[in-house]
């Protein structure tokens, strides 16, 4: 199974090999930082030779993933990559591929949405289109976000629904790693062409796509989009296993880390995922027994592997980099109550709402949190249910 | 030039059932434009009067392959459909000759579409973007659009007893799009079929982006009797208010010229929209429109001559 190149490569330029490999039939983008090394590289294959797609420039995000709709609905194997402002500006779009089950993939980037403008990374922009009908990956380094990347398009395909796959901007996309590549002839090989059932360049069979549907279909057609969701967890999965055995690299749906003996944990996305672990392996080195729980694929929400996960502990610390401005907290936290719910056994959580604009999180500052969370264990009850971690005025 | 029988002769690609008003000059302009296309067609139309009336689920007015996105973006969503088939036959995955059509309303295309037609037309997408004109939102209810042309009451320029109705004069985009060099672009007017015909072939032809803005009248939102389509739009022809013109290697070409131009008024006493223009005292907005007109059609004169 020597199939793996290594090379040194940023997430954007991980993320553009991916896409030289897959060699998309049509490309349709727009730049934005921190993305836009995603958009620029993969021109210069086209430049270059090195890919045979369609490359559409775009003049703005929103055009950019409606050429993807038409694309798409023509048949083609489709990707486009963005962030923050861009995803916001797609907004729109993004729900009409989801019902339309358009396997589209974007390479998101992750930023912070204005206001106030930033370009750092946080994951409000993502977290603000959880509810488009698109599934969402989130990577914790370069290799994941490579791997994910071949790996989207597999799933979308299979299950006919749009992919997100997320890095945290500049942490990821500008952070260069050590990536193992698989080689150039095996990425199609493994991916095969989209099968296409319906097209729009089928000529004999002429079909009428995005139809107003009033009060007496709406309804159905939207259920069955929200059944293909509750579904769709075994493809991901599936497609997860065919990788590993095909390339070596295993990936779950959720990722436990550490957590069979472990009393506290923190539950966490993206890059964090990586610095928590390194924060795990320091308190175990002081005989403390804490865990990760990383999510790795946000939507559909894995509930039955969270609720295990979250059950194996008595204290859990659900790190949100974004907030619902709903004065409930972040994302995460209310999944995980919400999973939590009907549950016997309950631990009790604390919310840490982090790193909003790319304010960094180091290892120690995770390991005060994972300090904080053994002394709510012996407490049995937490300071406060929800805190702004690293904020002046706290 | 196209022979009638020939076109009525032809198997209908945007069929009747549908749920138009009688009179609809935008579903003239739909079944003309597919009538006219000699080549297989696959179309996309922006959110809008057609797009609602055309395709009410589980039914379909569209004889050919068909794809609505959203409002603002139809440009964008065909020049997506044009690059997949553009991929496909660089990658030896179909032979055949297929043409691509994208129709919105005034609103659409003037207004909230123009960013994505533009960034279409600079691309260069081989694709025919066509402007069903109505001069205002009429799916939503008759609200002005840029399209809208001075004095005309709609629902949100309307006639009242301050403001008689649209203060600024309509935006001129077959000139914004001609100034993009596209392969071809024409205004034409369902109400002149031929040279309709003739531009659609033209445009389907052409090795790259083309556009045509059809005046298609609203019976509903114009205020006139629903036979009555046909002739506004010739009457718009006549007293030079829509003029018929193509552009094409970079010249201009009046392709119907009223045999006598006639006056404004006769095209605006014809619509209720209009109607509060002649009961205002010391009226001079009937003169300044007839002016604005005069100098629109003497600048085309002088173009077409060049």
């Amino acid at each position: 199974m020597n199939k793996n190149i290594v090379v040194a490569r940023t997430g954007n330029e991980a993320m553009a090999e991916a896409m030289r490999q897959i060699n998309p039939d049509v490309v349709a983008a727009y730049p934005i930082t921190p993305a836009t090394e995603v958009v620029q590289l993969f021109a210069s294959f086209v430049a270059d030779g090195q890919v045979t797609t369609e490359f559409v420039p775009a003049e703005s995000e929103h055009s950019a993933l409606s050429a993807c709709v038409g694309a798409s609905s023509a048949g083609a194997r489709v990707m486009t990559s963005t962030s923050s402002q861009g995803l916001a500006l797609m907004h729109e779009i993004l729900f009409i591929a989801g019902g339309l089950r358009l396997p589209i993939v974007i390479c998101l980037v992750n930023r912070s949405l204005s206001s106030p403008i930033n370009i750092h990374c946080d994951h409000s922009d993502s977290l603000a289109s959880r509810d488009s009908g698109w599934l969402q990956i989130f990577t914790e380094n370069t290799q994941e976000a490579y791997d994910s990347t071949i790996m989207a398009v597999k799933i979308a395909e299979e299950a006919l629904m749009p992919v997100m796959v997320t890095t945290d901007g500049f942490i990821i996309s500008h952070g260069m790693e050590r990536v193992e590549l698989v080689d150039d002839k095996e990425v199609p090989k493994w991916l095969g062409e989209r099968v296409v059932k319906n097209s729009l360049l089928d000529l004999d069979h002429p079909i009428t796509l995005g139809a107003l549907d009033l009060q007496d279909y709406y309804f159905e057609h939207k259920r069955s989009q929200i059944d293909a969701m509750d579904h769709v967890l075994p493809i991901i999965d599936k497609a997860q296993n065919d990788f590993a055995k095909e390339f070596g690299r295993h990936y779950p749906i959720l990722e436990e880390y550490k957590m069979d003996d472990a009393e506290v944990a923190i539950l966490a996305m993206g890059s964090t995922g990586g610095t928590a672990k390194v924060a795990v392996e320091r308190m175990r080195e002081n005989g403390k027994k804490v865990g990760l729980i990383r999510c790795r694929v946000y939507r559909p929400f894995p509930r039955e592997a969270m609720l295990k996960a979250l059950t194996k502990v008595n204290v859990v610390g659900i790190m949100d980099r974004a907030d619902t401005l709903s004065s409930m907290g972040g994302h995460l936290y209310n999944d995980c109550r919400s999973v939590l719910y009907d549950s016997n056994t309950k631990p009790i959580l604390k919310n840490y709402v982090y790193g909003l604009g790319g304010r960094d999180i180091s290892i120690e500052e995770i390991e005060s949190i994972y300090e904080e969370l053994l002394a709510f264990k012996k407490t049995g009850k937490v300071d406060k249910d929800i805190a702004y971690y690293g904020v002046r005025g706290e | 030039m196209a022979n009638i029988k020939e076109l009525a002769a032809q198997k209908e690609k945007f069929l009747g059932g549908h749920r138009a008003c009688a009179g609809c000059g935008a579903t003239i302009a739909a079944r003309q434009v597919l009538l006219a296309a000699q080549q297989p067609v696959v179309v996309g139309a922006a959110t809008g009067c057609l797009e609602v009336i055309s395709t009410i689920y589980p039914y379909t007015a569209w004889g050919v392959p068909y794809i609505h996105n959203a409002f603002e973006n139809v440009a964008a969503t065909i020049s997506g459909v044009e690059s997949a088939y553009r991929a496909f036959r660089k990658r030896g995955k179909i032979d055949k000759e297929i043409r691509f059509i994208a129709f919105g309303g005034d609103g659409g295309t003037y207004d909230i579409g123009l960013q994505a037609l533009s960034g279409m037309i600079e691309r260069r997408h081989r694709m025919l973007y066509v402007c069903y004109n109505n001069e205002a939102y009429m799916n939503t209810g008759i609200q002005r659009s840029s399209a809208t042309p001075s004095g005309a009451h709609t629902t949100t320029s309307p006639a009242g007893t301050v403001i008689p109705g649209k203060m600024q004069p309509r935006k001129n985009l077959t000139e914004i799009i001609i100034a993009h060099d596209p392969a071809y672009a024409a205004q034409a007017s369902i109400g002149h079929w031929n040279d309709l015909v003739t531009k659609v072939r033209k445009a389907l032809d052409a090795d790259g982006p083309s556009f045509i803005n059809i005046l298609s009248p609203c019976r509903l939102g114009w205020a006139y009797a629903p036979e009555k389509t046909a002739v506004v739009a010739r009457l718009a022809m006549e007293c030079c208010i829509w003029s018929l013109y193509e552009y094409e290697n970079g010249k201009y070409k009046i392709t119907v010229k009223p045999k006598e131009k006639k006056p404004i008024e006769e095209y605006l006493k014809m619509q209720g929209r209009f109607g509060h223009l002649f009961k205002l005292k010391d009226n001079t907005t009937i003169p300044d429109f007839q002016a604005e007109i005069d100098r629109q059609w003497e600048r085309l004169l002088k173009r077409s001559a060049e």
